[in-house]
């Protein structure tokens, strides 16, 4: 009942969405950032290769999950289509405008249609505010009067299912995944049409974690919202993506439908990601070990000086001298699957029998 | 409908509805529970009240001297803390020194509150430049010897309560825009302000929402550990002669004058300077639990 009141508000966006059906609402064109390094007086000596030419499309209503292990820069991505952090080169284009050449309160009102919920939810809420104010914030931000911003913020916390008697409260006498429901009330709170999801479950209990999914998937499908769900967790991107990118060292390396990655990986890196992955099915687990590539060896190699070429060759059980001269560009194995590795030719993993070295 | 229901499996949701008391009680409550705090605010309360109601408690006018009352020792009739060389009632120039040695304690720390406030939220938000240019003027100030820096701007400004006050007030900026700008980068890193910011807020609507309520009591706390070194610097000033003139009574003044009377009559002489250590010392026992129960919630 409380999502209908919910989708009252934001009927608007439910006309809308019989008519544009499956058109990407977000196109984003090789971005990257490169952080400088600088020397005790101020000049440039090196840069820190956080995130380079990603390019992705996400779907209107679909959900595109981002998985890869820490530091392959998923985080600093989201911050970059957020403008959290200035975006050194590409474009991200919402409804055919480029965001990033957006200024002022042009970019104030765009921002608006794109919110976020992070990571830590015992972080992302300010303690000394009450529940109520924090979810209403956004709103005051953009220039509502106080008792307005109020009256929508309890709308939104009957939607993420917390009752009127937590709205006073501060969060610290939240548990976590009561938090990371305010958390979620405030980013619907401007009534975007994405909603970036970084690592929003992972700070959570695995049985929360599954309430929270699941408000996810509800909110989504009442508000027909666009998701980025962001997650170092395999089956949590399993469970909530249509879609899946597979992010290594600031790169996209695999790019495809959730079935076709999960079930059908190409590239190595995945692979070892999914052979890495615990599973609780004792037969899966026996299979996954005896895959030849096993689980990943070595740690991610810094980003500070990252290696030429495929940047995945020096973990590669298949590198080769190619693998180092040139980076691989994301060739396309069959519709919508793009994987980027020398190996793959069409639509035939050459992975799948002996390695072809 | 469904959403309710998750609610509704939540069984700690049901349970922490129940209204709980407020934070303030909370602190006051941790508070409470040093004894040693609690009668150090007591006898803070007492000193400030009587000091303040002077014109009504205080038994005697403190400026005119009874010529055959002079020198009293303590606990004389009439003179429970004697009187000085002039026969004027101990207790009664104490209470009203008071008032002037209590404004020129927190007056100093006030503005340099609002000043040093300012200038470390602006150094640790906004950061880069504009960090560097504030924070290292402030430590061309902060690398002068406190006491020293007070000497000299109060010699320079000439005697007086108001140059005491303005030479405090600058040797206090330094200490507390330090403690802000680090407070503030702390509030900084929180992903609550990436939040705002992504919710399209200024950084000025930020700073009033976010942050000076996350770094008030931190500040705060800090600000009234400085007000018992203020008063002493402040007596000291006047102690030195850079103060009040004659007749006006003022604790760090009337240690000065009474210091003379060291060998005649030693327990009246200490008395304005035991004030001065009574309500400092209260003043840094009630800041330190005041930080310790502020501390509790997180």
């Amino acid at each position: 009942m409380a999502i209908q009141q919910a989708t009252a508000v934001t009927g608007r966006r439910t006309a809308l969405q019989g008519v544009f059906g499956q058109a990407d609402i977000l196109q984003v064109n090789g971005i990257g950032k490169t952080f400088p390094i600088r020397d005790m007086l101020g000049r440039r000596k090196g840069g820190v290769s956080a995130v380079d030419g990603v390019s992705f499309a996400l779907p209107k209503q679909g959900t595109l999950g981002i998985v890869g292990e820490s530091g392959c820069g998923k985080s600093t991505l989201a911050r970059l289509l957020m403008r959290l952090i200035e975006p050194d080169r590409g474009e991200v284009n919402y409804e055919g405008t480029n965001l990033l050449s957006l200024k002022g309160t042009a970019m104030k009102k765009a921002r608006t249609k794109m919110q976020m919920v992070f990571q830590n939810p015992y972080s992302s809420l300010d303690p000394q505010m009450s529940v109520l104010d924090n979810v209403a914030f956004p709103l005051l931000a953009n220039g509502a009067g106080k008792t307005q911003a109020r009256e929508r913020a309890h709308h939104y916390l009957d939607a993420v299912g917390l009752s009127r008697a937590h709205a006073d409260r501060l969060p610290g006498s939240l548990s976590g995944g009561q938090r990371q429901r305010v958390a979620i009330a405030r980013a619907l709170i401007l009534e975007p049409d994405i909603v970036i999801a970084d690592e929003a479950v992972s700070a959570l209990d695995k049985s929360v974690q599954a309430q929270v999914l699941n408000l996810f998937q509800e909110l989504k499908r009442e508000l027909s919202l666009s998701l980025i769900f962001i997650s170092h967790d395999l089956h949590v991107v399993e469970y909530m993506s249509d879609e899946v990118m597979v992010m290594y060292l600031g790169r996209v390396v695999e790019k495809g439908p959730t079935a076709r990655v999960f079930g059908a990986a190409a590239h190595p890196y995945t692979k070892a990601l999914l052979a890495s992955a615990p599973s609780v099915d004792i037969a899966e687990r026996a299979t996954a070990v005896s895959e030849e590539e096993g689980a990943l060896k070595g740690d991610l190699p810094s980003p500070l000086n990252p290696p030429s070429g495929c940047r995945f060759r020096t973990r590669c059980p298949h590198a080769m001298a190619r693998c180092a001269e040139e980076a691989p560009a994301l060739r396309e194995l069959a519709p919508g699957h793009t994987a980027a590795c020398f190996l793959l030719v069409g639509d035939t993993p050459a992975l799948s029998g002996t390695p072809a070295i | 409908m469904s959403i309710q229901a998750t609610a509704a499996g939540d069984p700690q949701a049901l349970a922490s509805a129940r209204r709980e008391p407020s934070r303030a009680a909370l602190v006051f409550a941790a508070f409470a529970r040093r004894k040693v705090a609690l009668a150090a605010l007591l006898v803070l309360l007492v000193i400030v009240l009587a000091c303040l109601l002077a014109p009504w408690v205080a038994p005697y006018d403190p400026s005119a001297g009874e010529v055959t009352d002079r020198l009293l020792k303590l606990g004389a009739p009439g003179h429970i803390l004697g009187t000085d060389e002039q026969g004027r009632d101990i207790l009664s120039r104490v209470l009203y020194g008071g008032r002037l040695s209590l404004l020129s304690g927190v007056l100093p720390v006030l503005l340099a509150g609002i000043i040093g406030g300012g200038l470390g939220i602006a150094a640790g938000y906004f950061g880069g430049w504009t960090n560097t240019i504030i924070m290292r003027a402030l430590d061309i100030v902060f690398s002068f010897p406190a006491i020293l820096l007070a000497i000299g701007i109060s010699a320079a400004l000439g005697p007086g309560i108001t140059n005491i006050i303005i030479s405090a007030t600058v040797v206090f900026i330094p200490p507390i825009a330090r403690i802000a700008e680090s407070a503030v980068k702390e509030v900084r890193k929180e992903e609550f302000i990436e939040a705002a910011r992504s919710s399209g807020a200024g950084a000025l609507l930020i700073i009033r929402a976010h942050v000076l309520r996350n770094i008030f009591a931190k500040v705060f706390v800090f600000a009234t550990s400085l007000i018992g070194v203020c008063l002493m610097v402040a007596s000291g000033l006047s102690f030195l002669g850079l103060g009040v003139s004659p007749p006006t009574p003022e604790w760090g003044f009337m240690l000065n004058n009474l210091k003379q009377l060291i060998f005649i009559n030693p327990a009246v002489t200490i008395v304005p300077g035991a004030f001065i250590f009574l309500t400092s010392l209260s003043l840094n026992l009630v800041s330190d639990a005041l930080s310790d129960a502020l501390e509790l919630k997180r």
